[in-house]
């Protein structure tokens, strides 16, 4: 329950909870107990942060595999005609069955006010996807947007390096504004506001049906996050990020920390598309010597391929199992 | 949770003056993100208040002529019935629709519906009812109504006829022709005509054709007697949509002029097919047949 509490707070964003001392258990006081007694040694530390650069990209790969060939098979399936994903990621029909993007099917039943069976089939049938993968999963293994993002994220990184750009960071409860003011427009105007700049269906039908004018504003957004501030969209904007996030909240696939023998070197949080969810991390922070990452972490493994020390890792809630 | 009050108080108020200014820019910058960013989607708005948005709509579109905002609302912008339509006829909207961006939309000049696919496949492609589910033959749809709008230019009305292919060897689009493949439409380029008087637009007019089809199921005898009997409404035959008749002229020129019945779907066939350039005949999106209440 409080895993829910929490994830829906920094969905919202709020900051994290920092864990007051009464609540932190008494393996995870001993844990933070005995680091504050016998330090990790600069060399210690050092050892560590050498391997960040040849951190792993399994899970970078792994998802951009996934990505990109979910992506494609769209577009191979009507290219050649063969029926296998029709649709875009909005709405589809994966070998026949429907599915239907959760936050494009929330806007336009807001904005309509009504909902066909075939809707509500291909709504419940993605809820339980997602349900059964974490939510958020959605953004960084199938949104071709968070990949063009991605990429405009290296770039950022770079250039920040260099001192030509600086990331500027917004109040991350704007997302819940943009969130509950185009729920609004969508019921009292009638129309989908939101998928009218919505860069993952742009993406997603430019990708199907041919790029056009609308790729210009994916290009401006791009360029805001490259020169301006850094995964602008995906972290202050989009509201399907919450949408998935709130289904990601009851998901047994979720990212575990353990804090054992976490180094605090905070690289996790450096390559993280929503670094708050890994604020667990600090140092003194863990409750409990292991702690679940909050529903609004994409579940995208940057921060399980640079983690040398093996803290951060793949969860399925339940089975006990690590990936 | 006294603890916590204790531990958040001291936090909140030993805010250095940096830190403070920091969260006063980040404060005003997010309000200016919100700002902005509700400021574009809202200007997605105007093209379709101002009626800029509306066009030719696949069949079963749930809209009155002038009002899409059902079609525009419950739409989800995912392209099934683009991939389903076997002539191309449906595209999507671009950004210049505003939130008309991703809707399905048909340019009848380029691609008209022809009905080929029969069983309105984009109506069954459709996921979220846009196109409505409670249309069963393409007879009931109401995409809009042909009218003559250049009556000077109409080879039948000038009395002409037509010899070659409609739109020139270069034309792109589809039809299917029951007498070269049943089943598969084929381009118009491929289809040359050599017509005494020019009757391109009640030839080919979907409607006009399944009528004769029906006729000649009739004609077929007993044994689809119960077929026949089963059908429903006005499905087979449906009411005419299209007919050339005579004008009475001094000289001494047989013409004809075509003429919109009731029974018009407005699906553009006859805009597609029209020779001249611009068509003398288009459809009028802001009429259908309800609208319009039978002849024009």
């Amino acid at each position: 329950m409080s895993y829910i509490i929490e994830s829906f707070r920094q969905l919202y964003g709020s900051d994290p909870r920092r864990p007051a001392k009464t609540d932190i258990s008494p393996e995870a006081q001993k844990v933070h107990f005995d680091k504050k007694q016998k330090p990790y040694t600069k060399e210690e530390i050092a050892e560590v942060e050498a391997l960040h650069a040849q951190g792993s990209k399994k899970w970078r790969n792994r998802r951009w595999a996934t990505l990109i060939f979910i992506n494609v098979l769209f577009l191979v399936s009507y290219y050649f005609d063969i029926q296998l994903l029709e649709g875009a990621l909005t709405a589809s029909r994966f070998m026949g069955f429907h599915m239907a993007d959760l936050n494009s099917a929330l806007q336009v039943t807001l904005a309509f006010k009504h909902m066909v069976l075939n809707l509500v089939i291909g709504t419940v049938t993605v809820i339980v996807i997602w349900l059964l993968l974490g939510g958020r999963t959605f953004c960084s293994w199938v949104c071709p947007y968070h990949l063009l993002s991605e990429w405009a994220e290296s770039l950022h990184l770079f250039l920040a390096k260099k001192g030509i750009v600086k990331d500027r960071t917004f109040n991350r409860k704007v997302r819940s504004v943009f969130y509950l003011l185009f729920a609004l427009l969508a019921l009292g105007t009638g129309y989908t506001v939101f998928e009218t700049i919505s860069v993952t269906g742009i993406v997603s039908r430019a990708l199907i049906y041919g790029p056009g004018v609308a790729m210009i504003w994916v290009g401006l957004v791009l360029l805001f996050e490259v020169f301006y501030s850094r995964r602008a969209w995906c972290r202050y904007v989009c509201p399907i990020g919450i949408t998935y996030g709130v289904v990601g909240t009851i998901s047994p696939l979720r990212v575990k920390f353990l804090v054992k023998d976490c180094h605090h070197e905070g690289e996790c949080r450096k390559v993280c598309l929503v670094p708050h969810v890994l604020d667990v991390t600090i140092k003194g922070r863990a409750a409990h010597t292991e702690v679940d990452v909050s529903a609004d972490c994409t579940r995208c493994g940057m921060c399980i391929d640079i983690c040398p020390t093996n803290s951060l890792r793949f969860e399925i809630k339940g089975l006990g199992k690590h990936l | 949770m006294s603890d916590q009050a204790k531990s958040k108080k001291p936090v909140k108020r030993h805010l250095s003056p940096k830190q403070i200014e920091q969260n006063r820019r980040e404060f005003l910058r997010s309000s200016v993100l919100a700002v902005g960013v509700m400021g574009i989607s809202l200007v997605g708005l105007l093209p379709v208040v101002q009626g800029k948005s509306l066009a030719l709509r696949p069949p079963g579109a749930i809209k009155t002529p002038s009002d899409e905002q059902d079609f525009l609302s419950s739409c989800i912008k995912c392209g099934q019935c683009v991939q389903v339509c076997p002539v191309n006829a449906i595209k999507l909207a671009e950004l210049d629709t505003g939130a008309g961006v991703g809707v399905p939309f048909i340019d009848a000049r380029d691609q008209a519906c022809d009905f080929s696919c029969d069983g309105l496949q984009c109506v069954l492609a459709c996921p979220t009812g846009a196109l409505t589910h409670d249309l069963d033959y393409p007879a009931d749809t109401r995409m809009g109504f042909a009218k003559v709008a250049e009556p000077r230019k109409c080879l039948a009305i000038q009395g002409k006829g037509f010899k070659g292919q409609a739109r020139g060897p270069d034309y792109p689009g589809l039809l299917r022709y029951d007498d070269v493949d049943r089943w598969n439409p084929i381009p118009v380029a491929d289809y040359p005509y050599d017509l005494a008087l020019c009757d391109l637009c009640v030839r080919q007019c979907p409607i006009e054709i399944r009528i004769t089809q029906c006729a000649a199921a009739d004609a077929a005898g007993d044994k689809n007697k119960d077929r026949v009997a089963q059908r429903q409404g006005n499905e087979c035959p449906p009411k005419h949509a299209i007919a050339l008749e005579p004008i009475v002229s001094d000289d001494g020129i047989k013409r004809m002029k075509p003429v919109i019945l009731e029974g018009c779907v407005g699906c553009g066939v006859c805009e597609m097919i029209c020779p001249p350039d611009p068509p003398a005949i288009v459809i009028d999106i802001m009429q259908d047949a309800d609208t319009i209440g039978g002849v024009s």
